[in-house]
C-alpha cells in the first residue's frame, strides 16, 4: 500500500530532503526521518498499536496526538511512560510498546 | 528569578510574551511540544478574501519576533504544578523548578471525546490528532477514513485532510447514547451547521442558514428531508441523518457500522451497513484546558458558550489571584486571532502590574482589538460568545 507520508501539498511547504533516521521498535528496525515524533514515525511504518492496556491487553494507539490523553505512552531507551506524540524521534532510539501487567490481587485470578 | 513565566507557546502565549518583553519584562515560555505554535500549527483555512491562513507560518513569525526580544523558551517541558508564594510563583516541571513574579497560563484547549463501542481501537483518534499528523508531521492519519461528529472543527479539518490527499468517506453523527445527547441529534446539529453556512460552499446549507433564522418548522422540514447521503462540502458528504453505531476491528480499525437515523436521532432498523475504513476521527468539540488554574485559588465559572468551566478573569486578563493571568482558549473557545489579541492584552497587563508599562492607553487599545477580532471572526465557535464574555466580566467584578 502507498506510503502515508505526504509528499506534496497544494498549500503547505513539504520539504523533500529531510535526512532519514533509523530506530528500533519491539526489536525490529524501522526508518523515518528527522522531525518525526515517535508517534508519526510508527504510524508512517504502519504500526498503530503503541501499547496494550495494562490489565486487559486490548490494543491502544494514538488518540489525541497533543500529549493530553496519555494513550500513546511507550518505553524509550529504558525510560517508561514517554508519550510518543510529544517525543521527537532520534537516530538509534530503542522503543518498546507498553505490556500487559500481572494482576495478582484481582479477584478470581490465580 | 523570571519576571514572567508563560505556560503555553500557542498564539496567546507567544503574543503575550512579545508584548511583555517589548516593555522590558523578562519572559520564559514553557511548552510540552518540541516547537512553538501550539494548535496554530495545525491550522490551515481559506479566509473570506481567498487568502490562506497558514498556522505554521503564523507560528514561525510569532516565534521569530519573540526571539528578537530575547524571550527564553523551554520546549518539551511539562508543568506539573504551580504554587503561589507571597512574592513569587513556583512552577514545577519535569525539567526542574522555575520561579517567577507573574504567571500567565495560556494552555489552550483540549478535545471532548465521544465514547462509542470500539473507540479504543488503534486507528481511532481525535480530529485534532489527524490534523496535527497531516499538517505538522506530514503523515496521513490513514488512507481512507470517516469522521464522527459534525461541527465547525470537524468540517474545517475535513477540508484540510482532503487537501493533504486523505480520502474521507463522510462526516456523520455518533449514535445516541447517554454520553452524547446533543451531538447525536440531527435537529440540534443542523441548527449549529446552518450558522456555518458561509463556510461551506453548498446552496442548501445557505438556505438552511436563512431558514433557521426565521422559522423553526421550516428547519424541521429541512432536517426531515435532508438527503440520507448528505450534502457535499468540498466533495466530502456531510450526513446529518446517518450515525456510526460501532467501530469495528480486531487489532485496529477495519470499518464502521453505520445506520440512518430519524430527525430525533433514533436508529432506523434495517438500514445498518458496514463501511471499510482504516481510520476514524472523533470530533467532540473543544473545551478550555484549565487544570493548572485548578490548583490555584482562582475561581471558575461555568459558561457553556465559552466551552465549559473557565477561570474568572477581567478584560485585562487578570484573574482574582494576584499576578495570575490567563489568555487564549483557556478563557473560552474562540479563534486563534482572538487568542493572539488576548495574549497581547495579558502581556501588557503583566508589564503594567510590574511597573514597566509607559503607555497606559496601550491596554485599552489592546482590549478593543480583542473585541474587534471577536466580531470579525470567520468561525464563531458558539453564537453566544459575547453574552458569555459579558457574564464572565460581571463575575470578575463581583469577585
Amino acid at each position: 500500500m502507498a506510503s502515508l507520508r505526504i509528499k506534496e501539498h497544494p498549500i503547505l511547504t513539504v520539504d523533500q530532503h529531510v535526512p532519514e533516521i533509523q530506530f528500533e521498535f519491539n526489536g525490529k528496525i524501522y526508518t523515518a526521518r528527522e522531525g518525526d515524533t515517535i508517534a508519526s514515525a510508527l504510524l508512517l511504518n504502519g504500526i498503530r498499536t503503541l501499547r496494550v492496556h495494562e490489565e486487559t491487553a486490548s490494543p491502544r494507539g494514538i488518540y489525541c496526538n497533543i500529549g493530553h490523553c496519555f494513550e500513546c505512552r511507550v518505553t524509550v531507551n529504558e525510560t517508561a511512560e514517554k508519550r510518543a506524540c510529544l517525543t521527537p524521534l532520534e537516530d538509534g532510539m530503542v522503543i518498546h510498546s507498553g505490556q500487559r501487567l500481572p494482576t495478582p490481587f484481582k479477584k478470581g485470578e490465580e | 528569578m523570571n519576571q514572567l513565566v508563560i505556560v503555553g507557546a500557542g498564539p496567546a502565549g507567544l503574543s503575550a510574551a512579545i508584548a511583555a518583553a517589548k516593555n522590558g519584562v523578562n519572559v520564559t515560555v514553557i511548552d510540552e511540544f518540541m516547537k512553538p505554535g501550539g494548535r496554530l500549527l495545525g491550522q490551515l483555512h481559506e479566509e473570506s478574501n481567498g487568502i490562506w491562513w497558514n498556522g505554521v507560518d503564523e507560528a514561525t513569525n510569532l516565534f521569530n519576533e519573540a526571539i528578537e526580544f530575547h524571550i527564553q523558551f523551554q520546549f518539551e517541558t511539562s508543568v506539573h504544578h504551580v504554587k503561589k508564594h507571597s512574592n513569587h510563583w513556583d512552577i514545577q516541571t519535569d525539567k526542574g523548578m522555575f520561579k517567577s513574579q507573574a504567571l500567565l497560563v495560556a494552555t489552550g484547549a483540549a478535545e471532548h471525546s465521544i465514547p462509542l463501542p470500539g473507540w479504543t481501537l488503534p486507528g481511532v483518534m481525535s480530529i485534532g490528532a489527524a490534523q496535527v499528523m497531516a499538517n505538522v508531521h506530514h503523515v496521513k492519519p490513514g488512507h481512507h477514513g470517516i469522521i464522527i461528529g459534525i461541527n465547525v472543527l470537524s468540517i474545517a479539518i475535513a477540508r484540510e485532510l482532503k487537501l493533504a490527499g486523505v480520502q474521507l468517506e463522510s462526516i456523520v453523527l455518533p449514535s445516541c447514547n447517554l454520553l452524547n445527547k446533543e451531538a447525536s441529534q440531527p435537529g440540534v446539529v443542523f441548527q449549529k451547521l446552518a450558522k456555518l453556512a458561509h463556510l461551506a460552499p453548498s446552496p442548501l446549507f445557505k438556505m438552511g442558514g436563512f431558514l433557521t433564522n426565521k422559522l423553526s418548522f421550516l428547519e424541521k422540514l429541512v432536517v426531515r428531508s435532508f438527503p440520507k447521503n448528505g450534502l457535499k462540502a468540498w466533495g466530502i458528504p456531510i450526513q446529518i441523518r446517518r450515525a456510526v453505531i460501532e467501530i469495528l476491528g480486531e487489532e485496529k480499525v477495519e470499518g464502521v457500522k453505520v445506520a440512518d437515523i430519524t430527525p430525533s436521532g433514533v436508529i432506523m432498523k434495517g438500514t445498518e451497513k458496514i463501511i471499510d475504513v482504516d481510520f476514524v476521527c472523533i470530533a467532540g468539540g473543544l473545551y478550555p484546558l484549565t487544570e493548572l488554574i485548578g490548583v490555584t485559588a482562582c475561581p471558575f465559572k461555568f459558561i457553556p458558550s465559552l466551552g465549559g468551566h473557565v477561570p474568572v478573569h477581567n478584560e485585562q486578563m487578570q484573574t482574582p489571584v494576584e499576578k495570575l493571568y490567563v489568555a487564549g482558549n483557556i478563557t473560552g473557545i474562540e479563534s486563534a486571532k482572538v487568542a493572539k489579541a488576548q495574549g497581547k492584552v495579558a502581556g501588557l497587563s503583566v508589564a503594567h502590574d510590574l511597573h514597566y508599562l509607559q503607555d497606559h492607553n496601550a491596554i485599552d487599545d489592546a482590549v478593543q482589538h480583542v473585541k474587534k477580532m471577536r466580531d470579525h471572526a470567520l468561525i464563531q465557535f458558539h453564537p453566544d460568545i459575547n453574552k458569555g464574555r459579558n457574564e464572565l466580566n460581571g463575575a470578575s467584578i463581583t469577585n
